[in-house]
This record gives C-alpha cells, structure tokens and sequence, in this order.
C-alpha cells in the first residue's frame, strides 16, 4: 500500500540527481591527480570539488535514500497510510533549501573545508547552516518514523512490529542520535567562529565531537542496505529469511554498538589518552559481530532459495541461484565488497595497525568499498524493486540493470584496489596532484592512473542506472501488485517485548555513548588554553 | 511443510545459528585481547598522555622555539627530534636522525590541523594546534624518506612534503659533539 507515491519519488530523484553530479565532481578529480590529467591541475577547484563530493556523498545523498525508502516501509509494512505528509514534505524542502545554501558558499571557494569540517579552518557561514537544515530535515523524519510506528501500535496491540518497519525505526534513532555530534560541535564551536561571534576555537574538542558522528553516520548508510539484505533479497529471488529473530538482533546491535566507538578515527590525535582509544577500539571490534550475523542469515536464506530451486550438495546449491536475477547479483557484488570492505576496517580500528594506514589512500579505499560499494549497489538494487511500484510502470530491461550492476562493481575494485595499495606504501589521502617526477613518487602513478579509469567506468555506471530509472518513469502501465517484504522461515507469531521495542537499546546507546564520551569531552572541553586562533579559507 | 517438519528444522536452524554466534563472538575477543597484549608489550601504541600548548607562542618560547627545533643527542643516547608544521611545510624540512636508535618525535601545529607520515614506516601522528603530539621510532637502515603531510590543511596540502634522512649512528654522534640542533636541511 503506496499511497504518497509522489512524495516518495521526490526523495528518490532528487537523491539520484544530486548523486549523479557528485559522481561526476569525483571522476574528474580522480582524472586531474592522476599523471593523464596532470596539465589540468588547479588545487583550488579541486577542493572545492572535493568539499561538494563529500558533502553530497555524506550528508544529502544516503539521507534522502533513507528517507524515502523509510516512508515506503512505513506505509507498506505497516499497511497503514503516512501520518504528517505535510511535516515530511516541510522536511523535504529543509534538506533542497539546505543543500541550495551549502552549494553556493562552496562552488564559490569560500567553503573548502572538506565535509569534515577540520577546525580551525573556517569557511563561510552558510555551508555549515546548510548543512545543519539538511540534518534538521532528516530529523523530520526521524520523529514521524516513530510517530507512524506508534499509530500502528495502538491500532494492533502486543503484535510483532514487522521486520523492515523495526529496522528503519533503529536507523532513524541511530541517525539522531549519531548526528548529535557533529550538530554540538557545528552550534557550539564551529557556527560561532563563522558568524564572527569568536575567533579561538578548540581544534582537539572538535575532531572528538566529530568521530562521534563519523562512524555511526556509515551506519545510517547501511541501515536501508541491511534492511533490503533481510527484508527484499529473500523475496526477490524466491526464499525466505532464516531468522526473523537475528535479523531484529543484528539491527538492535547496531543500535548500542556502532554509536559509542567513533574515537578509532583519532587513534593518531594528541588530544586523547591511551584509555579511552583503546576502548573504543574494543567497541569497534563488537560492531563487526552484527554484520558477522548478517552475513550468516542472509547466506542462509539464499541457501534455503537455491534449495527450493533444486540446488544440491555442499555447494552445488550455489549454481542453482538464480543469478540473472538483478537483486541475485547486486547482492552477491555487494557482499564481496562488504567482505574486502570489512577485513580492512578490522585493520582500521586496530589499536596498533592502524598506525601503518592512518590517513593514507587506503582509508579512501576503505570507505568508498563499504559505502560506495557494498552500500551504494544496494541502494541500486532498492530503487529499481521500489520503481514499478512507485511509478506503476515496468522495468522491462533486465539486461541493462545487469550490465549496470556489473560496471558498478567492476569500477568499484578497479578504483580501491590501486587505493589499498599505495595506502600501505603511504601514499596520503586528500592531495590535489603528486609530482611523478619524484622517483620516490614515481611508482605509484600506474596505481592512480588505474583508480582514475575506475572513477570513469563507475560514471558510465552512474549514468546508465539514472537512464534506466528516467526510462523507466515512460514505461507502459503495468500494476506490479502491494508491495511486499520477505517472509521468515518461521513468521513469529509473538516478539519478546525486547526484540519488539527500541526504548531499552536507545536508552543503552545513550548510556553507552554518554559513557565512552562523556569523560573526555569534559576534561578537553574544561581545560584551559587548548583553543587557538581560527583560521578563515580565502581569507587574505 | 508439515507440523512435525516445522519443529525439526527450526531446531536445526536455531543449533546452526548459536554455533555462527559463537565463532563470531570468539573472533572479536580474540581481536580485543590481542589488541590489549600487543599495547601491553608496547608494539606501537597510540599517544598515551594529553600536553596542551599555545600555538600562537611557539615562537616566542618554550619548547618549540626555532632555536631548538631539530634533532638532538640525548646524554642517555637516545634522540629527540622536535618539529613543527605550518601551511604548507614542516620546520625542519628534513630530518636527520641516527639509525638503529630510540627516537622520540615531538611535534606540534603553528596554525591547523596537519599530519606526519613516513612513508615506508609506521611512524603516523596527527598535529594538531593546541596539543603536543609525542610518537617514538626507530630506523634499522640509513637511508632517506618521504614525510608527506597526511591531514588536508587547505589550498596547498599537496605541496607540504618533508624528508628524513637516516644516517650511521657513529656519523650521527660525530656531528652532534657540539651539543647543537641538528638537521639536513640544504644538504
């Protein structure tokens, strides 16, 4: 039961729109810092182009996905018109309005900040006011989840919430409060400073405010790519979910685990002592075990879909899958992105590992694995099962959405894998060009040239998904039916209250977060003489 | 799928699911304790304690004055190199350290966030201004490195390369004899 169908798709093109632009800003510069484009370097609009990829690619893109997927489960799940449509679309124009301002300041040179920020660099007023209306935006819809979910409580007392509406009430909890961080450290410290209010500003406290939204926030853009794991894969390719009840744990365990743990990423700071990264370095750690048991369900339930299909022996089931099915492939594609992704984490967060690739490419490998691929095909594979039921057509061209998948897939390696690569060899992150000409430096050009023909093959990729979606929207009617999630192996017929209810896990993650935190954010936010003087971009 | 069906392999499922629990949880302990005994037997660590410092007085005193910046023969001979980074390069530019020595970095930012690296090492630290950032290392061969600066600090970040040049121990303390600052800058 779609009914706001518009509303939806609002959220869904404009996601896709703003994702296309930065796919483009991202190939080019891998083109300028790579020895074929050498002769078109200018560092200035190369960090302007950064600012906006990263901004765009971290904030506005997977935000809008979520949302929009969001309001679909909560209408088809819970088989329940959306209540406040007019606060989601108030929410809407908050992130276009937002985006617009953030746009402006950057495309200008005046905000070359990167999307973290990295105080006491300063840049104008309005890239971080923007930033802040599309967080308040998605805050919007962040309280209707909940709204909805309750309405529909009350209407069916003590019944299990489903699976995909319980999945997406913890991602937009993870989401508020993990975006509490980098809003502290925007309204506190760094808005202040902009507006010209201050001019000192405490740059330790800051990338401490900063990793709490840092890691969490990866979360949040995996939250609709497990939700479509556990609750659209099984479906789509003829099975059923192995567990209903791991399903409901893993996103609970994501609910605690991934908040309190974003000080991994200051391993290498000054700013804070032994004790506390090394306590976050054993929370990081746990995160794993939620994507361990997803990994587990989800092989699970494709195993038990190859069976039904005839498929035999040990492995043999493998090759009974239906693999020219779209949601098959993007899957597969995306849990061998996941896989690479993932065991380089487990070097991230590594307490003394990590000092071997800290801020070298191999982060950017790292997280465009994960987020660009594992998570971002997923995405992909959302969009086109929602697309005949948003727009009452048929995706008729299975082939084309194969062959786009495909070079997602193919372009995602063939970028990160140079990346990994000369991470360990200390290649830094962030550099608008490199002098080859450098013997030391010399080596390392095939290895960027290669990512730069990545970037290109995942823009062909980019542009023919937007092509299939565009088409798509002109396609002849079809009724593609209710929309529908995919039944467990076992459809519970009662939940534990528990595994039924977010308040114990949020009231866990806040203790949690306000404990692994709350200690030192205190003593560097109490102690004296740690702030220094702000530095203004384009400033002369 | 008949009642009795349903019973079995619900069965099966749930005995399957705890053992893949436990594999994973077995993982992540394992991670945690050998995290926990490498930082214990001080393999690398990550900077254990929090100094502040004034960026906007570097120059005047203390510590990172441009007089004492550099590498200096300890009387326990040990070394300390103290550095600084500023948009867009590190004072001293290049480094000159013995071999097959302790070495204590100390570091600090003028202005904002950079970051030092030395490619082919694990030697990796941010700095950031306001804070003093302390890293050891050691170099089993002379030789000379690459010290890019790894954390964007603005329009020139690319630009912001330093070196290190490891040299024999002997030649190292030969040069430090008059108890001075030493560095290969211009060499």
């Amino acid at each position: 039961m779609l009914v706001n169908r518009k509303l939806i798709l609002a959220h869904f093109w404009l996601a896709f729109a703003v994702f296309g632009i930065a796919l483009a800003l991202g190939a080019w510069q891998m083109f300028i810092r790579s020895p074929i484009g050498i002769w078109l370097s200018n560092p200035e609009l190369y960090y302007r182009s950064l600012t906006a990829h990263g901004t765009v690619m971290g904030y506005v893109f997977p935000t809008l996905v979520a949302m929009g997927f969001g309001y679909a489960i909560s209408e088809s799940a819970l088989q329940q018109r959306l209540v406040g449509v007019r606060w989601a679309w108030a929410g809407f124009w908050l992130i276009v309005a937002g985006s617009v301002m953030a746009v402006i300041p950057i495309a200008l040179g005046r905000a070359s900040v990167l999307y973290t920020f990295y105080p006491p660099l300063i840049g104008n007023v309005f890239y971080y006011v923007g930033v802040v209306l599309v967080v308040v935006g998605s805050w919007i819809w962040v309280a209707l989840m909940s709204v909805n979910l309750r309405v529909w409580r009350k209407a069916n007392p003590g019944a299990p919430v489903p699976l995909a509406m319980f999945a997406n009430v913890a991602g937009s909890y993870l989401w508020a409060w993990t975006a509490v961080g980098a809003a502290l450290e925007l309204l506190l410290q760094i808005i202040p400073v902009a507006a010209g209010l201050k001019s000192t500003i405490d740059a330790g406290l800051a990338r401490v405010f900063f990793s709490w939204t840092l890691h969490a926030i990866v979360y949040f853009w995996l939250m609709p790519t497990y939700i479509a794991y556990y609750t659209i894969v099984p479906r789509a390719i003829g099975g059923r979910v192995y567990s209903d009840s791991m399903a409901r744990i893993s996103f609970i365990l994501f609910l605690v685990v991934a908040m309190p743990i974003g000080m991994h990423h200051t391993f290498a700071d000054p700013q804070v002592g032994a004790g506390f990264k090394f306590i976050h370095s054993a929370f990081t750690a746990l995160v794993a075990l939620p994507t361990l048991l997803t990994v587990f369900t989800i092989c699970a339930s494709v195993e038990i879909a190859a069976r039904l299909r005839g498929g035999r022996g040990m492995f043999g089931w493998i090759r009974a899958l239906p693999w020219d099915n779209p949601m098959m492939l993007a899957l597969a594609f995306s849990f061998v992105m996941l896989g690479f992704g993932g065991a380089g984490g487990l070097i991230n967060m590594s307490y003394q590992l990590d000092a071997s690739i800290h801020n070298t490419q191999w982060i950017t490998g790292h997280f465009h694995l994960i987020f660009g691929g594992a998570i971002v095909i997923m995405y992909f594979a959302i969009a086109y099962d929602l697309w005949p039921h948003l727009t009452g057509r048929e995706l008729i061209d299975l082939r084309l959405i194969r062959t786009q998948l495909w070079l997602w897939f193919v372009g995602m390696i063939v970028t990160t894998f140079p990346w990994h690569w000369v991470g360990i060899l200390g290649m830094p992150r962030r550099m608008a060009y490199f002098d080859f000409g450098d013997p030391a430096i010399a080596p390392q050009a095939l290895s960027v040239t290669l990512s730069a023909i990545g970037g290109f093959i995942l823009l062909a990729s980019g542009i023919m998904f937007i092509v299939i979606l565009a088409r798509g929207m002109r396609a002849p009617q079809a009724d593609a039916g209710p929309y529908q999630f995919a039944l467990a192996v076992h459809q519970p017929a009662t939940v534990p209250v528990a595994l039924n209810t977010h308040g114990l896990w949020v009231a866990l993650m806040i203790a949690l977060t306000l404990t692994n935190y709350g200690y030192p954010i205190l003593t560097l936010a109490l102690s004296e003489g740690t702030s220094v003087p702000a530095v203004y971009v384009g400033a002369q | 799928m008949s009642a009795e069906e349903t019973h079995g392999s619900a069965e099966v499922a749930a005995r399957v699911e705890r053992r893949w629990a436990t594999i994973a949880v077995i993982i992540i302990v394992m991670m945690a304790l050998l995290a926990a005994f490498a930082g214990i037997h001080r393999a690398t660590m990550p900077q254990p304690r929090v100094e502040t410092i004034d960026p906007s007085r570097l120059h005047l005193s203390g510590e990172f004055v441009e007089s004492n910046l550099g590498s200096v023969l300890e009387a326990n001979g040990n070394v300390t190199v103290r550095a600084i980074g500023q948009q867009y390069s590190f004072t001293p530019a290049c480094i000159l350290v013995p071999n097959d020595t302790p070495i204590t970095l100390r570091a600090t930012s003028a202005d904002v966030v950079h970051g030092i690296l030395i490619q082919g090492t694990n030697v990796n630290t941010m700095l950031v201004p306001g804070y003093i950032s302390e890293q050891p290392m050691r170099f089993a061969k002379a030789g000379d490195y690459l010290m890019p600066c790894q954390e964007f600090c603005s329009f020139g970040h690319e630009g912001m390369w330093g070196k290190v040049k490891v040299i024999d121990k002997t030649e190292f303390a030969g040069r430090a004899k008059g108890g001075g600052r030493l560095s290969c800058v211009g060499q």
